[in-house]
C-alpha cells in the first residue's frame, strides 16, 4: 500500500496539474459547505412553519416576508433555494458517499474473494457480475428503486446494487494478478486463515486500482440519485436532494422560472464535474502505464 | 462449435427463466393492483370477483407459472390502465422510441467520429482539447440535466424549438413516423441531441484513441512515403482500420441507448417505450412493467449470446476454455 513518502511524491504530483487542485478544492468547499448547512443557511428549509407561501417562485435577489434576501429566488412552496440547496447537497452527498463505500466494500471482497479461491466459486460469482454488467447500471437502478419504493435506503440499495460490479470485477482483475505471487503463498504455508490473507494481504495490495474506481463511483452515484429523483423514484419528498430541487422547478421553468431548477443544477454540475477531474488525475498517476 | 452454441444458448434460457422470476417476484411485491383496476367505492362482491378472474387469489408460485405458461403462448397480459393487449401498447410505442434512438446514434456516430479522429491527428491543437472537454461533460453530466439546459435554451429563451412532444407525425406502413414531417424533425431535434451527447463523447474517445495510435503505424508511414494527401490517408485508409472497434460499439450501444431514453422521454415527454415504462411505474401496472423488463431483458441477452459467438467464431481459444 501507499507508504508516506510516497504519499508525499503522490501529494507533489497531483498538485503539478492545476485543473485538478482547482477541481479538490471545489470539492472540498462543496463538501464544507454542505457540512455546515444548518450554521450558514439564512433558512431551515424543512421548518413548514417558517415558510411564507406569498413569497413562492420569487426571483433571485427578492427580499421576503423573513426580512433577508432570497439570492437565488425561492420555489413554489415559498422556500430560500439557497438554503434548499445547501441542504440537499447534504443529501445528495451522503447518498452518493455510503452507497459507494458499500459498494465499494461488497465489490471488492467479491471480487478479490473470487480470485482467491478460483474454480468454480470465481467462475459463478463472475459469470453473474459479467452479466450483471452487459444491463445499463441506470436501467438496475431505475427497476429496484420502482420495485424498492421510495425511501433514503432503497435508494441506496438501488445504487449499491448498480455500482458493485464495477468494483467487483477492477478487484478481480487486480487480485488475479497478486494470488500466485510468492508473499500469498508464504502467508497461506505459516498457516494463516484464509480470510486473514485475503483481507490484510491481498486486498491492500488491489487498492490503487479500486480508489480510482471509487472516485468515478461516488460521482456517478451521486448523479444516478440525481436521476433517480428527477424522475420521482428517488428520495422522498421529506429529504428533498438536488435531483427533487430540479424536478420541482422543471414544471415552472417553462413560464421562465428558470431559478428554481438551473441553481440546484449548478450545484450538482459543479460537484459531479469535480470529482470526476480529480478521479481523472488520480488514474493517471496511478496508471502503471503512464508512470515515469 | 455446435455443442458450444447449445451450451450457450441453455446458458442464456436459464439466465432468461431466473430473470423472469425476479421480475415477476419483484414487481409482485409492489403495491396491490386492485386499488388501481377498481374504484375505491367498488363493492366487496366486485373486488372478489375481480380478484378471482386476475388469479390474485392463487398461491404465488401458481400464478408465476399461469404467466409462464401464457408468456409461452405469446401473451402478455392486458394492461391495467389502457385496457388493452400490453404487447399491443409495447409495439404502438416502440417506432417513437426507435426513430429517437436511430436519430441520436446515428448522429452521434457521423459528428462524433470525425472530431475524435481530428483530436486524435492534432492532439494539442486548440480545437481538439475544446472538443475533448465537450466529450468529458458528455460523459460525467446527468442526461436529464443537459435536457433541461436544452428545453431552457431552445424552448424558453430563444424559442425557436418546441419543449416536448412528438409534433406531426406520418403514417408509413401502417406506423406514424415523426421524421417524414419538418414539424417532426423539429420535435425531435433536442430529444435526439440530448440522448445523443453520451455517444458521442465515447465515439469521440474512441475515435481519437484509435487515430492516435494508427498515426503512428507503418501503414501511414508508407502512404505519406509514396505522397499520398494526409485528407487521403485519413480518409481512406485511418477511417477504415478504427472502423471495427467502432462498429462494434455502435451495435453494443443501441441496447444501452433504450435505457438512456427511459430519461430523455420523459423530460421531452416523447411518446416512446421509456416515458411507459415510467408511467406504468408510477400508476402500478403491473403487466407492462413485467413486460417492458421482460423484453429488455431479452434484448441484452440476445445481444450477449450473439456477441459469445461473434467471438468464439473468431477466437478458437474461447470454444475450447468454456466448453
Amino acid at each position: 500500500m501507499v507508504l508516506p513518502e510516497n504519499l508525499v511524491r503522490f501529494w507533489r504530483d497531483f498538485t503539478e496539474n492545476r485543473v485538478a487542485v482547482v477541481a479538490l478544492a471545489t470539492v472540498g468547499l462543496i463538501v464544507l459547505l454542505a457540512l455546515a448547512a444548518p450554521l450558514i443557511a439564512p433558512q431551515n428549509p424543512y421548518d413548514l412553519a417558517r415558510l411564507v407561501l406569498a413569497d413562492a417562485r420569487r426571483p433571485p435577489g427578492y427580499i421576503g416576508a423573513g426580512g433577508f434576501t432570497h439570492w437565488l429566488g425561492t420555489d413554489a412552496q415559498g422556500r430560500d433555494l439557497l438554503s434548499a440547496i445547501l441542504y440537499g447537497l447534504r443529501i445528495s452527498i451522503q447518498v452518493g458517499l455510503i452507497a459507494g463505500v458499500v459498494a465499494f466494500i461488497l465489490g471488492a471482497s467479491l471480487g478479490t474473494m473470487a480470485a482467491f479461491f478460483g474454480g468454480r466459486t470465481e467462475a459463478f460469482i463472475m459469470r453473474f457480475i459479467d452479466l450483471q454488467l452487459s444491463f445499463p447500471a441506470i436501467l438496475l437502478a431505475l427497476v429496484l428503486a420502482a420495485l424498492l419504493g421510495q425511501g433514503k435506503w432503497q435508494i441506496i440499495a438501488a445504487l449499491v446494487t448498480a455500482q458493485y460490479a464495477y468494483f467487483a470485477r477492477t478487484a478481480h482483475g487486480a487480485a488475479s494478478a497478486e494470488r500466485p505471487k510468492e508473499y500469498v503463498a508464504a502467508a497461506l504455508s505459516i498457516p494463516l486463515p484464509s480470510s486473514r490473507v485475503i483481507f490484510r494481504h491481498i486486498l491492500p495490495n488491489c487498492m490503487a486500482p479500486l480508489i480510482v474506481v471509487a472516485t468515478v463511483q461516488v460521482a456517478n452515484s451521486i448523479a444516478l440519485e440525481a436521476t433517480l429523483s428527477f424522475l420521482g423514484l428517488g428520495l422522498p419528498v421529506t429529504e428533498p436532494s438536488l435531483g427533487m430541487l430540479i424536478a420541482n422547478g422543471f414544471q415552472y421553468m417553462l413560464s421562465g422560472r428558470y431559478w428554481i431548477s438551473i441553481y440546484p443544477g449548478v450545484a450538482l454540475i459543479f460537484l459531479i464535474v469535480a470529482i470526476n477531474l480529480v478521479g481523472d488525475q488520480v488514474r493517471d498517476q496511478l496508471n502503471p502505464r503512464l508512470q515515469r | 462449435m455446435l455443442g458450444f452454441v447449445i451450451q450457450r444458448f441453455l446458458q442464456a434460457l436459464v439466465v432468461m427463466l431466473i430473470i423472469s422470476l425476479l421480475v415477476f417476484c419483484g414487481v409482485y411485491a409492489v403495491g396491490n393492483p386492485i386499488d388501481v383496476l377498481l374504484s375505491p367505492d367498488a363493492t366487496q362482491q366486485i373486488r372478489e370477483a375481480t380478484i378471482k378472474a386476475y388469479g390474485f387469489d392463487q398461491p404465488l408460485w401458481r400464478q408465476y407459472f399461469d404467466f409462464l405458461g401464457r408468456l409461452g403462448r405469446g401473451d402478455f397480459g392486458r394492461s391495467f390502465v389502457f385496457n388493452m393487449p400490453v404487447l399491443e401498447l409495447i409495439f404502438s410505442r416502440l417506432p417513437a422510441t426507435l426513430e429517437l434512438t436511430l436519430a441520436a446514434v446515428i448522429g452521434a456516430t457521423v459528428l462524433g467520429v470525425p472530431l475524435g479522429m481530428y483530436a486524435g491527428y492534432r492532439p494539442d491543437s486548440l480545437v481538439s482539447k475544446t472538443i475533448m472537454a465537450v466529450s468529458i461533460l458528455g460523459f460525467s453530466v446527468p442526461t436529464f440535466w443537459i435536457g433541461l439546459v436544452l428545453i431552457f435554451t431552445f424552448a424558453v429563451i430563444l424559442g425557436v424549438l418546441p419543449a416536448g412532444g412528438r409534433g406531426e407525425t406520418m403514417r408509413l406502413f401502417g406506423i406514424e413516423w415523426s421524421i417524414l414531417t419538418a414539424n417532426g424533425w423539429k420535435h425531435l431535434l433536442l430529444p435526439a441531441l440530448n440522448l445523443s451527447l453520451f455517444k458521442f463523447a465515447m465515439m469521440v474517445r474512441l475515435a481519437r484513441a484509435g487515430t492516435r495510435e494508427i498515426m503512428l503505424s507503418d501503414t501511414v508511414k508508407f502512404a505519406r512515403a509514396a505522397g499520398i494527401s494526409e485528407w487521403t490517408i485519413l480518409s481512406r485508409h485511418v477511417l477504415r482500420l478504427i472502423a471495427v472497434p467502432i462498429v462494434t460499439v455502435f451495435g453494443l450501444e443501441f441496447g444501452a441507448t433504450l435505457a438512456f431514453a427511459v430519461v430523455t422521454e420523459t423530460i421531452f415527454s416523447w411518446p416512446g417505450i421509456g416515458k411507459l415504462i415510467i408511467d406504468s411505474i408510477s400508476s402500478l401496472d403491473r403487466p407492462v412493467m413485467v413486460a417492458y423488463l421482460m423484453l429488455v431483458a431479452f434484448l441484452f441477452i440476445a445481444i450477449n449470446f450473439l456477441v459469445d459467438l461473434a467471438y468464439a467464431a473468431l477466437d478458437p481459444r474461447v470454444r475450447v476454455r468454456s466448453a
